[in-house]
């Protein structure tokens, strides 16, 4: 009965993968670590902090015959903000910057993704933090798709883009050089 | 005049109370201050700093003060207190000593949570000895606040026991925390 059903499956999928015009959903590679969420903050107007978050998920479906129908959900969780530096990462992690007892999770998710070659283009979509949710435009280009050495089959873009930290509740006020934050984002994943 | 007796305190534990109880309030205020600084302040480095600085020449005191508490003869309570009385102040001197040594500890694993040094006054380095466990900044800071508020609160009771025993009670406790005792034991 098992094998049955793997076996139907298994010809779904085949049959799916031979239909060009069905995005492909992919798994971003977080377990191996190919995908990070990044942020720059100016700091003074001299130079830059840099930062990440350390735990995310997300999927996205894409395929380069039909890049507008690419779609992207990333799940941040605010508490793994990194900036190698455990007293800031506290300050950020409180009720100063993100205040991550009460808002865990940060999202975006994509509402469509301008195109025309599919290798770069502006993912538009809804961006949440501090329990605001935000239209942004996302810069995107694509890093390359295809087969890794282990039998799989991966696709990667980076993007950027940047936001207002007054535009999500955040009240610290870092000057007028450090009011925003540059989002930057690699995002790897694996063919489900 | 400088040692304990079983009479009383001499001046080495009578000065190192006092300055211990003023390290303690500077300490809560300047640390209550400090977290709101704003950026820009010039104290926004300078506060936390010595409030770090300050916090470690402390935590060395009172390791001094236990020492010396161990090698000096114990002062006998006095007289007219009551047994629960007696129960009860051991109990709030215990707490006292017990929760600065956990603040004290929890606010230095904040600092060197990420393996960081904690430079005490720009003159040397307290090295980084427990970092890296999950979530040791947030955990540790959870701790240093709650027990700051738990000491003052405790700190507080203990000035207002002294107090009753002064005026209302009208005995030498409070006076024996401001007079050392004098090194002939037979004086009272």
């Amino acid at each position: 009965m098992k094998k049955h059903l793997t076996a139907a499956i298994l010809t779904a999928g085949l049959f799916t993968a031979a239909t060009p015009v069905l995005a492909a959903d992919y798994a971003i590679d977080t377990r191996g670590a190919h995908a990070s969420v990044n942020f720059k903050v100016n700091h003074l107007g001299y130079s830059w902090v840099v930062g990440r978050f350390d735990t995310f998920t997300g999927d996205f479906s894409y395929d380069q015959a039909d890049p507008s129908a690419a779609k992207i959900a990333v799940t941040i969780d605010t508490k793994s903000v990194n900036s190698n530096h455990a007293e800031r990462d506290k300050h950020i992690r409180s009720k100063d910057f993100l205040e991550v007892d009460k808002y865990p999770e940060a999202k975006f998710v994509s509402t469509k993704f301008d195109s025309t070659d599919g290798q770069t283009g502006k993912l538009h979509g809804q961006f949440t933090l501090r329990g605001v949710t935000k239209d942004i435009v996302i810069d995107v280009t694509k890093v390359g798709e295809g087969k890794d050495p282990w039998g799989g089959y991966r696709a990667g873009f980076e993007g950027a883009t940047t936001i207002t930290m007054k535009d999500y509740g955040i009240p610290m006020d870092l000057g007028p050089q450090s009011a925003t934050v540059e989002l930057e984002f690699h995002i790897e994943g694996i063919k489900k | 005049m400088l040692k304990n007796s079983t009479q009383g305190y001499g001046l080495v534990s009578i000065v190192m109370h006092w300055l211990v109880a003023l390290a303690v309030f500077s300490l809560f205020a300047l640390g209550y201050w400090m977290v709101d600084l704003g950026y820009y302040s010039d104290w926004y480095q300078t506060a936390p700093m010595l409030h770090k600085s300050f916090g470690l020449c402390l935590f060395a005191l009172m390791v001094f003060r236990i020492i010396w508490r161990l090698i000096n003869p114990k002062p006998h309570g006095l007289s007219n207190h009551q047994a629960w009385e007696k129960t009860v102040a051991k109990l709030g001197h215990f707490a006292l000593y017990a929760m600065l040594f956990v603040l004290m500890i929890s606010g230095y694993l904040i600092s060197t949570a990420d393996g960081r040094a904690i430079s005490v006054f720009g003159w040397f380095d307290v090295p980084a000895l427990l970092s890296g466990l999950p979530q040791q900044e947030e955990i540790a800071g959870d701790i240093h606040e709650i027990l700051a508020w738990s000491l003052i609160v405790l700190s507080a009771g203990h000035a207002l026991a002294a107090l009753k025993h002064h005026f209302i009670d009208k005995d030498a406790t409070l006076n024996r925390m401001l007079k050392p005792v004098n090194s002939t034991p037979t004086r009272k």
